[in-house]
Parts: C-alpha cells; sequence; structure tokens
C-alpha cells in the first residue's frame, strides 16, 4: 500500500518532537527515551523515578485527543500487519531497545546531537537492520503490502 | 510543578509524533520499504527533530541545572559493546516487523487502537525478558 509523501507535516511533527526532547533536558535533566520511559514506569526503581515519567507518558496518552480538539481528525493509524506479527516484533523491540540501551527517541533525536558514540552507531545500525527486514519480509518472502 | 511540566512535555512529544507520520506503520514500513512503495517523509522527522535538540541541548547546557533538578542527567558511557549492537541490530529487527517503535505506539495509544496495545503490551515483555536474562544494574543506561 502506498502512502503519500508529506515532508511538511514530517518536519513539523519532528520539530515538535525535538521541542519535547529539549523541554525535558530543560526541565528535569533528562534523555528523552521512550523505551527508558517505559520501563521506568512498568518496572519503578523508586516513585521518584516512577512519578515525572508516568506524567510523561500520561502526557503522551492525552496528545492525540489535543490533536483532535486543535483539527478536528485524529491521526492516521494505518497497521497492514497481522496480530502475529505486532506481537513478534514489539517483543523483539522491547528486547533489543532495553538491550542497547536505547530506540528511536533516545538514540536517534537525544543520542545523535550529543554526538554520542554509542548512539552514532545504534542509529544506522537499526536503521540498516530494519530496511533489511522489511526487504525480506516483502520482496523475498513476499508478505505484506 | 515537575510532574505537570513532564505532562505537557509529553504532550508536546506526543503531538509532534501524530503530526510527523510516525505513529502510522504503514508509512513507517514504508520508509523502509525502499527497493518497494518507498515513502521518504521520515527522513525529514529526524531532520526536524535532530536539528530542533543539535540547538536546544547547546542552549540548555548553558544554564547549572535544570529548572526541577540539581543536576543534568547525561549518559556517560562511550563503550561499543556486543549489547549495544546486537540490541539495537535486534530493535531494528523488530521495528521493521510491526512499524511501530515505543514512543509513537504509547502516543497510538490515546487513538484507542487495539493494534497499539498489542504492541506496547509486547514491547513490555520484552523489556521483561531481557530483565530476567540480562542483569539491568550490569549495564551502562545510555538511552
Amino acid at each position: 500500500m502506498e502512502t503519500l509523501f508529506t515532508p511538511l507535516t514530517a518536519f513539523g511533527g519532528g520539530l515538535l518532537i525535538g521541542l519535547g526532547a529539549v523541554m525535558l533536558k530543560y526541565g528535569l535533566g533528562r534523555i528523552l527515551g521512550a523505551s527508558g520511559v517505559l520501563a521506568g514506569v512498568v518496572f519503578p526503581s523508586s516513585r521518584e523515578d516512577f512519578a515525572w515519567r508516568a506524567a510523561l507518558v500520561l502526557g503522551m496518552l492525552l496528545s492525540p485527543l489535543a490533536l483532535f480538539a486543535f483539527t478536528g481528525s485524529m491521526p492516521v493509524v494505518d497497521v497492514p500487519v497481522s496480530p502475529l506479527m505486532i506481537v513478534v516484533g514489539g517483543v523483539i523491540v522491547g528486547f533489543g531497545a532495553s538491550l542497547g540501551s536505547g530506540c528511536t527517541s533516545g538514540h536517534g533525536v537525544c543520542g545523535l546531537p550529543r554526538l554520542s558514540v554509542r548512539s552514532l552507531v545504534a542509529v544506522p545500525t537499526f536503521m540498516a537492520t530494519a530496511v533489511i527486514t522489511v526487504f525480506i519480509i516483502r520482496h523475498v518472502l513476499g508478505l505484506g503490502a | 510543578m515537575k510532574l505537570f511540566f513532564a505532562l505537557i512535555t509529553g504532550l508536546v512529544f506526543g503531538i509532534g509524533l501524530a503530526i510527523s507520520g510516525m505513529m502510522n506503520p504503514a508509512k513507517v514500513l514504508n520508509f523502509f520499504d525502499i527497493a518497494g512503495t518507498w515513502d521518504p517523509s521520515l527522513m525529514f522527522v529526524m531532520g526536524g527533530a535532530v536539528l530542533v535538540t543539535f540547538v536546544g541541548y547547546r542552549l540548555v547546557w548553558r544554564r547549572n541545572e535544570p529548572l526541577f533538578d540539581g543536576q543534568f542527567h547525561i549518559p556517560s558511557s562511550n563503550e561499543i559493546d556486543r549489547r549495544l549492537v546486537g540490541g539495537s541490530a535486534l530493535f531494528g529487527i523488530g521495528w521493521g516487523i510491526a512499524g511501530f517503535c515505543p514512543g509513537p505506539a504509547i502516543a497510538a495509544l490515546g487513538t484507542g487502537r487495539w493494534e497499539a496495545a498489542l504492541f506496547v503490551a509486547s514491547v513490555v515483555a520484552g523489556l521483561g525478558i531481557r530483565r530476567l536474562m540480562v542483569p539491568v544494574q550490569a549495564q551502562a543506561k545510555a538511552g
């Protein structure tokens, strides 16, 4: 299934994502890494560490409704894969993000501008394996759109 | 006040994810599908985000400390080890299978879509499995 090329909304959304990361650094001095935040909410190490992460997650959960209030439409969520692929992909994402100490937000949005050596290795690594995985699924195995 | 600030930050971050298209697995998977129905839009997401953080972080670091904390929490490890490379490689494989990554999926829970809930629950399972297999204390936090 084709999707429209939307460079302007992509760039505008990216600016807000970056603003969120800068706000968290300015206010709390923390890296905005979604997998780390999720881990801190589900497996909290202390009440202090849990509270701000839970508040951040709550804000994220409210964001589609906030967008709806501004624009009158909910964000598009088209999922062209099976429930089994969602589960398998999700487990691997959680395991990998934890082992690799970060995901797209932690290593990408926050790590690259810090010129973190680990993030400069992590981001090309997961981008490359994602491209290879989609190539194998769609063009070798012939699954999905 | 600190928690309210964190909530507003999550709201800004989530609205950015929603506008950007990152919450849409069809678009994410097309971004990876260079040989097929390639949609390069998401390059602009990372471009916009890193542009803001690159400049913004440097402005913030001029301050002695954040508003609501005594210090900046900056990961200090520079070690390139098997866990980093292997974990990141696995992360990309999972992302390529499902089309969601953790941030957009958490925000997409707010749309009420069951697929987002199933994915986030699976991510939590993956985080838990990792904690059972490899002790967290043994690993430097970097993300």
